[in-house]
């Protein structure tokens, strides 16, 4: 149920890779846990990301989660379609509510994150 | 006097249950060595005459009440409507919590919502929040979130912004790394522009004026505004006197992305100082960064309007160290005075009894200054308040009245030291005008 | 009962409800000239005094309060608001003096003010108190700041407050304030202070330890001493949130203990109405080594009448203006003489019963997490309802509603998963404790034979389940007039 092309962190974020360009976003396990989701901060075009450092923050009405960075690299683009819809992150986690895409600055990054058959290896440790 | 309300038998069956001999057992768990083994040393009970004699008696020590009182200088007495004190007095009122269950709390949440948006409608913002603490706390507030939004680490505070806000500025802000730097004011009164101008730049969060300002003139806050903006600071308005917005333009239609101050006008007694009513309000943008709570509208599952608190992910009971401010209890039930108060004076009648005040001000200040040796000690227009210039140390003055049963005013000189002969007089709508009369003649007298 | 229309779609042009006397000075003649007036306040309600009326009594008519029922939320001491308290704080004596008047008309405001914190000092076992915050949070932050200050004085304000990972919110809110990193402490299988832990990350980088005690599961840190000897070694203080004082009236005294500061909230523990969410009071308390720190001003007695002492060079300033919420305190200082020393200490022996009367009558139908002995408060959760028909303590506090009660505590503590929080106080009659304990039972009953009932309750309040997500989503937090189509 996870593309099998994506990256996952153990924050529950995901990397789509294309060229040296890495479109992320949340995953369906860590959008279930925050519940509905009200807003989404966005960083700004142009902001430099190291890993792990917070890209922007989401919010449920009784909770907020950090988004960290899984890769470092330049903020190209930001999904601002979820200023409007921040529910998309609810209903298309892996698809429509990408929240950035960054321009990777270090590609060999990717190297430290998990493939999707690791990842739901990795959730179901988490249940138990 | 006891509000326990066990009986013997009661007790006993309680304790039958739980399985033990005596509520000593519940307290096991204390340590032995820091066991209060005497009882407190207080006064011993009283019964309710007894108390209310004896508290009926501190009040009486107190004797304000018998004077003729021009103070003003951030606490205002206007009159208020018995409707406030009745319908405030209701104890679904004063002793439900905060509405964290909305469905039992739509009184409450209703009358937060009315209270934010007469706010918004007062100051010319487009949201509020649903109260702080006091005038102070807010104005510290108000600088804390223009740090927030800007990212920028300096503050320029108008030295006629109330001192008592001044001073919890600086205390609010000492240890978070923020520069204050504070800007003269003129003859006229007023903000000096030139030095507002030359301590601008690109490491200025926000500007803080006060209008009416702490000797009651009023500012320009369009062309502070603008210079504020014109190196992307925000601005800031402290209000003070809040009956003011009846008759002056809402600051946020002059420019002030974020409006603070003292609501005690608005339906609560000067009560030595509190509980009174920090008001907050700021442009649409930075919704998310305002303190405090918020009540919004919505509809339950059968479709039916209500409201709740909205927004909490700002606070701290959910960001925790990333919270806007660390408020949890504010000042509600005195939100909802306000919010009486507002609505039974509504739009004519909180706007007669602000032209009142300016009447009123404005014949007492003429008057006064026809007394020999007295003159206004600033140029600038006045809403309540004004600066009178003595001809000798204002604090002997004010001495002299208090002798007949007069308070003049508040001499200026322990706020600011080169004003030894100023004193600050407010004249509200309460003040007749023998009253007035009578602070005219007895002042001639005293200075002859 | 009636929907109350918002006040601005009852309003309309030219209804008045209060008139002014009629203005008895002239007018003064280009009175405007040189101010930036408005020629109206857009959309300002108008009404009449009898709608006005009615307003507002039918919206108090929709709230749930105090003195219609049980109102069990953890922490927050929701005991009884006595009347007599409200007709005293109501003497225009106290509430025409103004903060600003010269000290020899008010001294009987300024004698309140000295005897509420006579009487503190005595009650938590400290050496000096200020009055000035407004709220329990506002304590914290100027408590913190009496902490920074001394730390400061001795040559090194340190980097950290060190709390338990089941503090309450405004705990690391306030330390943040101060400039103070927070790091957070495991609480150990029981709830408690882990000492050890403790030991390891106490260092000479700790300015203090911000502790609850009893802490927010009801349990008496027991090891309090020691805790105070761990942080005390280390050059820090200990800070005591003093939310739950009504655990410890007359019992055992925070000063006694070990404590440095402390918070205590008036609202709580000394029977002020809670007023729909403030006005509160946070007095905080002191050794005598933070004293000096105090806010400005200091009341004090010299010879037969009381003064304000504003030189105080070590003073961290003013938290906001004047001496504080002076109308609570009356109330507070009402209820302290009225209880006398007996009576403080009823406080705690009864909130402890009740509450372990609910314990005790309640395990086995809830799930405890802790074992430990509990005090005034006791931390249920969902567990055995979660598990056997997904019913959380979200529809457990919603179904209570339907029966008159106000659900207890549910977001909080973070260390329960599920939580249902309930303190009953002190004042609480056994019938009434009883009738809350059959609520519990049946709505238990009910979450394992008709769950559909909970998950859909409220059903019989004024509004139903109301959409929490939307109103976050989409902020409407005023009114606006309605576009004319």
């Amino acid at each position: 149920m996870y593309p099998q092309n994506y990256y996952f962190t153990k924050d529950h974020e995901w990397v789509a890779v294309d060229g040296d360009t890495a479109t992320i976003g949340i995953s369906d396990f860590a959008q279930k846990q925050l519940g509905d989701v009200v807003y989404v901060e966005l960083p700004e075009i142009g902001k430099h990301f190291n890993v792990h450092q917070t890209i922007g923050t989401i919010e449920s009405v009784k909770a907020v989660s950090e988004v960290f960075s899984p890769v470092s690299g330049e903020v190209v683009e930001a999904n601002a379609a979820l200023n409007s819809a921040p529910e998309t992150i609810n209903q298309d986690p892996h698809g429509k509510a990408w929240i950035i895409k960054l321009k990777m600055k270090n590609p060999a990054d990717l190297k430290a994150l998990m493939k999707a058959p690791d990842y739901e290896k990795f959730l179901e440790g988490l249940a138990h | 006097m006891s509000y326990i309300a066990l009986s013997e038998k009661d007790k006993r069956e309680m304790l039958a249950r739980i399985g033990i001999a005596s509520t000593e057992d519940l307290f096991a768990c204390l340590p032995p060595a820091v066991r209060l083994n005497r009882p407190l040393n207080l006064p011993p009970a009283l019964s309710e005459p007894e108390l209310v004699r004896h508290m009926e008696g501190l009040a009486a020590r107190n004797t304000y009440g018998d004077f003729n009182s021009f103070l003003g200088a951030g606490v205002y007495a206007h009159f208020i409507p018995s409707v406030v004190d009745s319908l405030s007095a209701r104890t679904e009122f004063v002793t439900p919590y905060t509405p964290y269950q909305p469905e039992v709390s739509q009184g409450t949440l209703q009358s937060i919502f009315e209270y934010q948006s007469l706010i918004c409608q007062l100051t010319g913002l487009d949201v509020a929040n649903a109260s702080l603490y006091d005038g102070a706390m807010a104005a510290a507030e108000a600088v804390l979130m223009a740090r927030r939004v800007t990212n920028r680490k300096k503050i320029l505070i108008a030295r006629s912004l109330h001192p008592q806000y001044r001073e919890t500025i600086r205390t609010y802000t000492r240890n978070i790394g923020l520069t204050l730097e504070e800007i003269g004011f003129g003859e006229c009164g007023g903000l000096l522009t030139a030095e507002l101008e030359s301590k601008l730049g690109p490491d200025v969060a926000g500007v803080i004026v006060q209008s009416p300002n702490f000797f009651g003139v009023v500012e320009d806050l369009a062309k502070f505004a603008a210079l504020a903006h014109g190196h992307k600071a925000l601005f800031i308005t402290a209000v003070a006197e809040a009956v003011s917005l009846g008759l002056l333009e809402a600051p946020g239609k002059l420019g002030a992305d974020i409006v603070c101050g003292e609501g005690q006008s608005f339906g609560l007694t000067p009560a030595f100082g509190g509980p009174y009513l920090g008001f907050m309000g700021c442009a649409k943008d930075y919704l998310r960064q305002l303190p405090g709570r918020i009540a919004g509208i919505t509809k339950d599952v059968d479709g039916k309007r209500g409201f709740v608190l909205t927004l909490a992910t700002r606070e701290q009971h959910i960001r925790r160290e990333k919270a806007t401010s660390n408020i949890c209890t504010n000042q509600a039930w005195c939100a909802l005075r306000a919010t009486m108060f507002l609505e039974t004076l509504g739009h004519d009648g909180l706007r007669e009894m602000a032209a009142q005040n300016l009447h009123k001000a404005r014949y007492a200040a003429d008057r006064l200054s026809k007394i020999p040796g007295v003159k206004l000690r600033f140029s600038g227009a006045f809403f309540n308040e004004f600066v009178l210039e003595l001809p000798r140390p204002a604090a002997s003055v004010t001495a002299a009245l208090q002798a007949k049963s007069i308070l003049g005013g508040l001499a200026l000189r322990p706020f600011y030291p080169e004003m030894d002969r100023a004193l600050l007089v407010c004249v509200t709508e309460v003040k007749t005008k023998a009253c007035i009369d009578a602070l005219a003649a007895v002042l001639e007298e005293v200075l002859r | 009962m009636i929907r109350e229309p918002l006040i601005f779609e009852i309003s309309d042009k030219g209804k008045r409800a209060f008139g002014l006397p009629k203005l008895d000075v002239p007018e003064a003649a280009g009175a405007l000239a040189g101010l930036p007036v408005r020629a109206e306040i857009e959309d300002f309600p108008q009404v009449s005094e009898v709608e006005l009326v009615r307003h507002f009594t039918r919206l108090s008519q929709q709230n749930y309060c105090l003195d219609v029922g049980f109102y069990p939320l953890g922490s927050c001491t929701m005991k009884y608001n006595p009347k007599v308290n409200e007709k005293v704080a109501a003497l225009p004596g106290f509430n025409s003096a103004h903060p600003y008047a010269p000290l020899d008309t008010v001294q009987g405001c300024l004698e309140v003010i000295k005897r509420l914190e006579d009487c503190l000092c005595e009650i938590a076992g400290l050496d000096a108190f200020t009055l000035q915050p407004s709220a329990g949070a506002q304590g914290e932050l100027t408590g913190m700041m009496l902490v920074r200050a001394y730390l400061e004085k001795q040559g090194n304000p340190r980097k950290s407050v060190l709390m338990p990972d089941s503090a309450h919110g405004t705990n690391p809110s306030s330390a943040h304030l101060c400039g103070y990193t927070v790091q957070e402490i495991k609480s150990n299988a029981r709830g408690m202070v882990d000492l050890e832990e403790l030991d390891r990350r106490m260092n000479g980088d700790v300015a203090a330890l911000m502790l609850t005690n009893p802490n927010t599961l009801g349990v008496f840190e027991s090891d309090i001493c020691r805790i105070a000897e761990i942080v005390h070694a280390k050059g820090g203080l200990l800070y005591m949130d003093g939310a739950n004082m009504n655990a410890l009236t007359g019992m055992v005294r925070p000063g006694d203990m070990g404590v440095d500061v402390l918070h205590i909230n008036l609202h709580k523990t000394f029977s002020t109405p809670h007023g729909g969410g403030g006005p509160g009071s946070g007095p905080v308390g002191v050794k005598r080594i933070l004293e000096p720190f105090l806010p400005v001003p200091i009341v004090e007695k010299n010879g037969g009448s009381f003064g304000l002492n504003f030189a105080r060079p070590d003073s961290i300033g003013r938290v906001r203006g004047f001496y504080g919420n002076f109308l609570v305190m009356v109330k507070a200082l009402a209820y302290i003489l009225a209880l006398g020393p007996q009576g403080m200490r009823e406080i705690a022996e009864v909130a402890v019963l009740n509450s372990n009367y609910i314990r005790k009558s309640l395990e086995g139908v809830y799930h405890l997490q802790y074992d430990d002995a509990t005090m005034h408060e006791v931390v249920f959760d969902d567990k055995f309802q979660k598990d056997a028909r997904g019913i959380t303590n979200l529809d457990i506090a919603k179904r209570l509603i339907d029966y008159g009660v106000h659900p207890p505590t549910i977001s909080f503590p973070l260390i329960v998963h599920g939580a249902l929080m309930i303190e009953p106080t002190e004042t609480e009659s056994k019938r009434d404790l009883d009738d809350f304990i059959a609520t519990m039972k049946t709505i238990a009953r009910e979450a394992e034979e008709t769950p559909g009932v909970l998950k859909d309750a409220p059903h019989h309040s004024y509004v139903r389940r109301l959409d929490e997500t939307a109103a976050a989503r989409n902020p409407i937090v005023k009114w606006e007039r309605p576009k004319t189509p």
